[in-house]
């Protein structure tokens, strides 16, 4: 049975970018946990450990986040782990942002000058006072707008989480779509959306960006 | 004894040799002035001093700790040695009160309020006791440096180094910042300055020490060795600077 495509499917779609943005929120936090390991790891003065978070970059940035998801979801379970759609998404979208956020923020690191390193150092901090007393407030100010630009593509990107049945945004427009047979509508509608969350943060992104540079 | 040794160290950058077989001692109270052309491996030799270079052979020791043992803890030996910067090297973030509190309370977990009242005290000392809660970009150079020099006092280092303080200034704002390398060294500290300022060299300098292609190529009571240089070397380098 053909139904409309009314007001209430579109409260449906509103209902559904509440998970996108839960999925957004958990991957977010999750790629923030292991990104800054692996960006103070890219930067410790130990070649090995450097070695193997560059290794860690590279394999999950040369990878399809798709994959990923398929191989969390569909692979695990070969393993005898069980996964439902929710935590395969947040584990492959943690992964998939840490990688990114890692490089975000190494690159942050490494525009701190050596010198401040060395006025810490000569003070007597440790490393890892340095790190957290000196290297890290300044490297902030620099990591805040591309961090943000990220979080706008981690926004979107979650929409591949619908091909393992996950129920966001985009899943909602299939179903929709489906039991309405518009789906020019309801896909117009899916992107107004993701517009209307992404569009801000992009917004504030710039004008962070446009006040670091008056500060400069 | 002396509380700065340095025997026979040898440091290469790659290929580049930059010290070689250099030997100094520095007596409690010494003011040595280090002097001589840029690549004349001066700078190398004081970062070697407080271990921010390592060294590829000789031995250095600070009031008789070896700074290139591995086993020796270099964050205590720099409690004891502060450095002052060309570049001044201030946190730019903080605020010249956490500037030169940071140290004293991370590294000798003094607390704040002691610690503030430290930073009060060296402050004064170097002129600057109404920049409490001033910004390092709200400062000139000259005042930066003087709260670089504040930044180490209140560590109460046994020694001092200073690579080419003045470097970086105007010559209007030069003045200020010596007059407070000649208060601090009117008080009895150890210094050792890498510097291009041959009149403080020679008034408060106990001795000078000229390095030429990364060895020490003659050294002596400061009046002295400005006045009567004995190698061809230093000669050519005082006329270059003085004139």
């Amino acid at each position: 049975m053909i139904r409309e495509f009314g007001l209430i499917d579109v409260m449906y779609l509103i209902a559904a970018a509440r998970w996108t943005l839960a999925l957004t929120a958990t991957a977010f936090i999750g790629a923030s946990l292991i990104g800054i390991v692996i960006a103070i790891a890219r930067i410790l003065p130990l070649a090995p450990v450097r070695w193997v978070a560059a290794a860690y970059i590279h394999i999950v940035q040369g990878t399809p986040l798709l994959v990923w998801l398929f191989v969390i979801f569909f692979g695990l379970p070969l393993a005898g782990i069980s996964v439902n759609p929710w935590i395969a998404a947040a584990t492959a979208f943690s992964v998939y942002g840490s990688a990114f956020l890692g490089e975000i923020w190494r690159g942050a690191l490494v525009s701190i000058a050596k010198t401040q390193w060395e006025a810490g150092a000569s003070l007597g901090l440790s490393l890892g006072e340095q790190l957290r007393h000196v290297i890290v407030p300044q490297s902030i100010r620099v990591a805040i707008p591309p961090t943000v630009g990220f979080l706008v593509q981690l926004i979107k990107n979650t929409s591949l989480a619908a091909v393992i049945g996950f129920v966001e945004l985009t899943r909602e427009g299939q179903l929709t779509a489906a039991g309405t047979y518009k789906p020019f509508a309801v896909y117009i509608t899916v992107a107004a959306i993701y517009f209307a969350m992404c569009f801000p943060l992009s917004q504030w992104s710039r004008s962070i960006e446009r006040k670091l540079d008056v500060a400069r | 004894m002396s509380l700065v040794e340095i025997q026979g160290i040898n440091k290469s950058y790659g290929s580049v040799q930059v010290l070689k077989d250099v030997s100094l001692d520095v007596a409690k109270g010494e003011v040595v002035a280090v002097i001589g052309r840029s690549g004349s491996g001066k700078s190398t030799m004081l970062r070697c001093i407080n271990g921010l270079e390592p060294i590829q052979a000789g031995v250095i020791r600070v009031d008789g700790t070896q700074v290139n043992d591995p086993a020796t803890n270099l964050r205590k030996l720099r409690q004891e040695v502060g450095i002052v910067f060309q570049s001044f090297n201030l946190f730019p973030h903080l605020s010249v009160c956490d500037n030169i509190t940071l140290a004293p309370r991370v590294v000798k977990k003094q607390a704040p309020q002691a610690a503030r009242e430290v930073a009060r005290e060296v402050l004064a000392r170097v002129g600057l006791e109404d920049k409490l809660d001033a910004y390092p970009s709200q400062l000139s150079g000259g005042q930066q440096q003087r709260v670089a020099i504040a930044r180490s006092l209140a560590m109460r280092p046994k020694l001092m180094l200073f690579d080419e303080v003045t470097s970086a200034l105007d010559p209007e704002l030069t003045g200020e910042v010596l007059k407070v390398l000649e208060s601090v060294a009117k008080e009895g500290m150890t210094m050792i300055l890498v510097t291009h300022e041959m009149g403080f060299a020679r008034r408060f300098g106990s001795r000078v020490v000229f390095m030429h292609e990364g060895r020490i190529h003659e050294q002596g009571p400061a009046a002295a060795v400005l006045a009567e240089p004995k190698t061809p070397e230093l000669q050519t380098f005082l006329s270059a600077v003085l004139h």
